[in-house]
Order: C-alpha cells, then sequence, then structure tokens
C-alpha cells in the first residue's frame, strides 16, 4: 500500500536537553491528523526511546515515520557503535549506559523492551563499527 | 477531578498551570524515565524528583495530566519555560514522594 505523508528528522547526537523533540513534533502531527489517542502515544514513546537511544549510543542519527493507510512505521538509523549482542540488548535492565546518562533519569535498560511493547512489529539491524537501524510498525485498527 | 483542584486542596505551587482543567485519572510514582514511559497512563499525576528538560517531552509522550516534583525540587528556567510552551501541567511541593502519592490517592 503506498505512503501518506512522510516526516524526516535530523537526530542532533550533542544536545541531550533537546533529546525527544522529533518524538514530541510527531506527536502534535499525529494529532492533527485525527489519529486515537492510544495509537498516538504508541508511536510517540516508541519512537522517543529510540532517539533518546541514538543520542546516548550512537552520537544521533535520522529518523523517519512514514503514515500509511493501516499501519505507522518509524524507522531510526544511525552511525553508532552497533549492538553486538541484540537478545542481550534487548534484556529487561540490561544497559551499557555510563553514570551521568542515569543521573539524567535513563538508562534503566528498558528503552528497547518498552519499543517492543508499544508497537506491533520492530527489527533490529545492526552491525559492530557500522552502525544500527531499528523499523518499528504500529497497526492502526481498521 | 482537575489539576487545578489538586492544586488547591493540597496547597501546591504552580510551577506551570498551562491547563488547568485537565481531569485527573490515578497516578504513578517514579524517576527512571523509561519505567515512567513503560507504566504511567494518560491522565495520570506523576510525581518526581526528576527535574532536568527531558521530564517535559517524557509528561508530553505518556500525555500524563500534570507532573508534581517532590521534595521541594525546583526547575531550572529553561524548563519551566519549554513546560509553558509544551503546555505541560507542573506542581511543586516539599513533602516526600510517598506523602504526596498517599495524600492524592486519598483525594482523587
Ligand atoms: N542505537 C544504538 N546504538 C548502539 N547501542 C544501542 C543502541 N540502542 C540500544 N543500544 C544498546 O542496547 C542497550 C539497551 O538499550 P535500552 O533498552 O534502550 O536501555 P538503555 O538505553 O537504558 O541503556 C543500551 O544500553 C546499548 O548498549
Ligand atoms: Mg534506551
Amino acid at each position: 500500500m503506498s505512503e501518506i505523508l512522510n516526516f524526516h528528522y535530523e537526530v542532533d547526537g550533542t544536545d541531550f536537553t533537546s533529546a525527544g523533540q522529533s518524538s514530541v513534533s510527531v506527536k502534535k502531527e499525529l494529532r492533527r491528523l485525527g489519529l486515537p489517542a492510544e495509537i498516538i502515544r504508541q508511536v510517540s514513546i516508541a519512537m522517543y526511546e529510540g532517539e533518546i537511544n541514538m543520542v546516548i549510543h550512537a552520537h544521533g542519527g535520522v529518523a523517519d515515520i512514514n503514515l500509511y493507510e493501516d499501519k505507522i512505521e518509524i524507522i531510526l538509523e544511525d552511525h553508532g557503535p552497533g549492538i553486538k549482542d541484540i537478545d542481550l540488548a534487548m534484556q529487561e535492565g540490561y544497559s551499557t549506559a555510563k553514570e551521568n546518562i542515569r543521573s539524567l533519569g535513563f538508562g534503566a535498560g528498558m528503552g528497547l523492551p518498552n519499543m517492543k511493547k508499544y508497537t506491533d512489529e520492530m527489527y533490529i539491524d545492526s552491525v559492530v563499527g557500522v552502525g544500527t537501524k531499528v523499523r518499528m510498525i504500529v497497526n492502526i485498527p481498521g | 477531578m482537575t489539576v487545578e483542584k489538586l492544586k488547591n486542596e493540597l496547597n501546591l505551587k504552580a510551577v506551570c498551570l498551562a491547563d488547568p482543567e485537565r481531569e485527573i485519572e490515578g497516578g504513578y510514582v517514579g524517576d527512571l524515565l523509561s519505567w515512567v514511559m513503560g507504566k504511567a497512563q494518560s491522565g495520570n499525576v506523576w510525581i518526581t524528583i526528576m527535574s532536568n528538560m527531558n521530564i517535559i517531552a517524557v509528561a508530553s509522550l505518556t500525555d500524563v495530566a500534570c507532573i508534581v516534583l517532590a521534595e521541594g525540587v525546583q526547575l531550572d528556567e529553561n524548563v519551566v519555560n519549554t513546560a509553558k510552551l509544551k503546555e505541560i501541567n507542573v506542581l511543586q511541593s516539599d513533602k516526600s514522594a510517598f506523602d504526596l502519592a498517599a495524600e492524592i490517592s486519598d483525594l482523587i
């Protein structure tokens, strides 16, 4: 099915305090389009966790939101260090975040589990030393 | 109960009262942001001692009714400004998260 709308964002990997701007902006756009509140919540939280991961683990990246008639696709791509063991990274509580990140309330190791929880499909492609691509899909109930 | 009524009943300080008529349904207490995003529900009161900029995005995305800062925690001016801009309700109190949760739970 053809794509209706696309939103593209550059996620700055240096400014931690502005992290999340793309997700908040997506939330606003989806609300304007009149999507169900619960779908908006799922999409924007999943995207935020991915956005934060790109900032704290991968020096930033790009985010694309593709809106279709029946689903929303979120693609996050970075050229960071990559994830060596994806199964381990997916475990609740697993985190390599440093103390300075933890003191801000991040690094609980619940980001990837939340992304899985709030989406219907999630795929991670990651190559150590090359980067990470996360693709998530949230279905829009018909 | 609305956010404004909660503020008045418990004598909370209004750091940013952007949407005073917002209805409150239940609450969540926590400082680890991913836990908040995984567990807090739309319309909740979110009690926390976290004060950095990211709490505004988290409150917006989870669609909580308001943030309640416990233990007299203060926000930097730029965080307050962002709360105003994003229309996020933020209240504050000198009480502990435990006491606030108990009092709010009695009220709502
Ligand atoms: N985009 C990414 N690039 C490199 N490593 C990542 C990326 N996203 C996640 N990771 C790795 O997976 C771990 C778990 O991620 P997550 O569940 O979001 O927890 P947290 O971000 O709190 O550490 C991270 O600590 C990190 O080691
Ligand atoms: Mg994370």
